[in-house]
């Protein structure tokens, strides 16, 4: 696979401006589906919009592609505002959560939908038709029906469809929430090598975090019509910048904390379990939100530790409370010392390691680095 | 267990299922099989006077067919039938694609009520009801006359036209329903994704919801064909008996002239056109359907 010269060698912030959101509200009757979206997307991008179902998300990219109308603010594409541009005229292709594949037409014929008014010969146009089946992996279908499909070759076709026009944004509505889960990690990274081939501005909506993080350069997370957070995976996912996008994102172990003191970039803590804490100001939560302060630590940035093993920062004592074994994995849920709640540990099996018991009494290794404050 | 082959059948699912059928079945036989048998028989038989002599002959069809006045009035039947049907469904489409795309979706079942609205009166009343229609001081000659548009009334009844509106009127929502219930089936995300690939929203009418609505045009055209073509009221009171369709040619030829074996050739004569004409368009529908599984 070739990389576009655009998503291999140019830095995301040096790229054009793709698609601008400034402002933009929807308003269904009295719903308030969108409260004003203000966001870039750049040039070959590979964007995902993240969120549980009904917080504007799908309306957020039908916006885009032009099916919804925009109750007030503005939606620019590559520079030019959109709002009085039919569909059929914007320089955005989707591909539909049900496929949207024509029943009556032909795999080929499906391809082709778009290529009526392409100036090229039949010849070329049923070349390029070829040459986008290939791309997909879908070489030699032309001739058949489509109904006579599988789901993951619909969505191959639908891919085909969309990407055969050249589209400046590829919207990709739910792609893959149809398909079976070994075929969806796959069509996943399949997804993400067309991307950066091609080097055409993805936009992804989804409610599964894990394909949010495992595919995009950077998520939005929405909930009721607003973006919570805008950044890339890792970030959202070690400093998430409230405890609903910390919730929303993968497990996350939330303990009551009490501010002790603040100063000099550091944070004072008295922590249920972990005792005195130090973090730093970017480990705390850009602004107060609200409710009692509590810490927050991803499962696998603590450990348990065995007999003769120690800690090389902190740790502290607790009881296993439960024990889920995944084969490569093991989760502990272990009751530290005077907190009732249990947290969750994850650790990596290793060959010849025994699977503790629920009842060990343990120590868990931890570090105040990988802890996060909301307050 | 050395039960006879009738008790072991009578117990099996195949005789459940005869069994089943069997009031249906003996009805259908006895009130369309056996009456249709009769008509096929007869027309092969020799009409004597006042009797039918039961001896084979094929001179019913010869006589038939070699008859001017059968081929006009068979051939007028097609063409008023056709022409119904035309104007039938192309009304129809329209008040479907209404009701299936314009319609909240909450209203679309009281809409669906207000069409069958006419099938609370009889078909012979409706009929009738043209008449008064389109009669000499019926209500569209009295209107124009009274708002001095015309001088004399129209001359409106006993014309193909008029037999053609009367019947377009009565089969509409026979028309209508098929059609919608196609247009339903359509994902409307297929017509989104005809406008996201470049089509206005005329273009992709053409290219997406027309050919998948197509199955519930063909079964309209089949529903309101076939009917028409028979129809025998119409004619008689639209047409005043001056423009006869196969119909009236059967009931003359079996009533009035008493020559049922001839009637009943014209009968069957009528029968395979249609049964020829409605092969045609289920061989259109197949390949529709087959396509839009």
């Amino acid at each position: 696979m070739t990389q576009n010269v655009i998503t291999a060698k140019v830095p995301l912030e040096q790229r054009r401006k793709m698609i601008e959101f400034d402002r933009v509200h929807k308003y269904y009757g009295d719903y308030h589906a969108l409260r004003g979206i203000t966001a870039t997307i750049r040039e070959g991008e590979f964007f995902s919009l993240l969120g549980p179902s009904g917080c504007g998300k799908t309306t957020l990219l039908r916006t885009i592609a032009g099916f919804e109308d925009i109750s007030s603010g503005s939606v620019l594409i590559d520079g030019k505002h959109m709002e009085d541009v039919p569909p059929n005229k914007r320089p955005t292709n989707m591909v539909f959560q049900s496929y949207a594949i024509f029943p009556h037409l032909s795999v080929g014929q499906n391809v082709g939908f778009g290529l009526r008014r392409d100036p090229r010969s039949e010849a070329e146009k049923a070349k390029a038709v070829e040459e986008a089946l290939e791309m997909v992996g879908l070489k030699g279908y032309g001739a058949r029906a489509a109904h006579a499909l599988s789901g993951g070759q619909r969505q191959r076709v639908a891919l085909a469809r969309a990407l055969i026009l050249k589209p400046k944004v590829l919207l990709l509505d739910e792609p893959l929430s149809a398909l079976d889960k070994k075929i969806r990690e796959q069509m996943q990274i399949e997804l993400i090598k067309l991307q950066r081939e091609v080097g055409i501005t993805f936009v992804l909506v989804t409610h599964d975090q894990e394909e949010a993080l495992v595919m995009s350069d950077r998520i939005a997370v929405m909930f009721e019509g607003e973006i919570a957070q805008l950044a890339d995976p890792e970030t959202l996912y070690r400093r998430p910048a409230s405890r609903r996008v910390a919730d929303f994102i993968g497990v996350m172990n939330f303990l009551p904390a009490k501010v002790l003191g603040e100063g000099n970039g550091h944070v004072q803590l008295e922590v249920a379990g972990l005792g005195q804490v130090d973090v730093t100001d970017e480990q705390a939560s850009a602004k107060p939100q609200g409710g009692e302060p509590a810490v927050g630590f991803r499962p696998e940035t603590l450990t348990i530790l065995y007999e003769g093993q120690t800690a090389q920062d902190r740790e502290s004592p607790g009881v296993i409370d439960e024990v889920v074994y995944y084969g490569d994995m093991t989760y502990y849920d272990v009751k530290l010392d005077g907190v009732e709640t249990p947290v969750r540990i994850s650790m990596r099996n290793v060959f010849g390691r025994p699977v503790l018991d629920v009842g060990t009494q343990t120590r868990v290794a931890w570090s105040p680095g990988a802890l996060v404050l909301f307050r | 267990m050395s039960a006879s082959p009738i008790r072991r059948w009578a117990r099996s699912e195949a005789a459940s299922g005869w069994f089943m059928v069997s009031p249906t079945l003996i009805y259908a036989m006895l009130l369309l099989a056996a009456p249709l048998a009769t008509i096929f028989a007869y027309s092969f038989f020799k009409d004597g006077y006042l009797v039918v002599i039961h001896e084979f002959t094929t001179q019913n069809y010869i006589d038939a067919w070699s008859d001017p006045i059968f081929r006009t009035i068979l051939f007028r039947s097609v063409l008023v039938s056709a022409l119904v049907t035309l104007v039938t469904v192309l009304l129809a489409f329209p008040i479907a694609y209404f009701i299936s795309f314009v319609v909240p979706a909450s209203n679309k079942s009281r809409w669906l009520f207000l069409i069958t609205i006419p099938f609370w009166t009889s078909y012979l009343i409706r009929v009738f009801q043209w008449k008064v229609i389109l009669n000499f001081n019926g209500v569209i000659n009295s209107t124009l006359q009274g708002l001095g548009i015309i001088d004399s009334p129209l001359q409106m009844l006993n014309s193909i036209g008029a037999i053609a509106i009367t019947l377009a009127h009565a089969y509409a929502p026979f028309a209508i329903l098929p059609i919608f219930v196609s247009l339903e089936k359509i994902d409307r995300s297929l017509l989104e994704a005809g406008q996201d690939l470049g089509e206005s929203k005329l273009m992709t009418f053409w290219r997406v919801t027309l050919p998948l609505a197509m199955p519930g045009v063909i079964g309209a055209v089949m529903i309101v064909f076939i009917p028409t073509i028979g129809d025998y009221v119409t004619p008689e009171l639209i047409g005043g008996g001056k423009l006869p369709m196969v119909a009236n040619m059967i009931q003359k030829d079996m009533l009035k002239i008493d020559n049922k074996p001839l009637g009943a050739a014209v009968a069957v004569s009528a029968m395979f056109v249609v049964a020829a004409v409605s092969l045609l368009f289920l061989f259109l529908n197949r390949r529709f359907l087959k396509v839009g599984k």
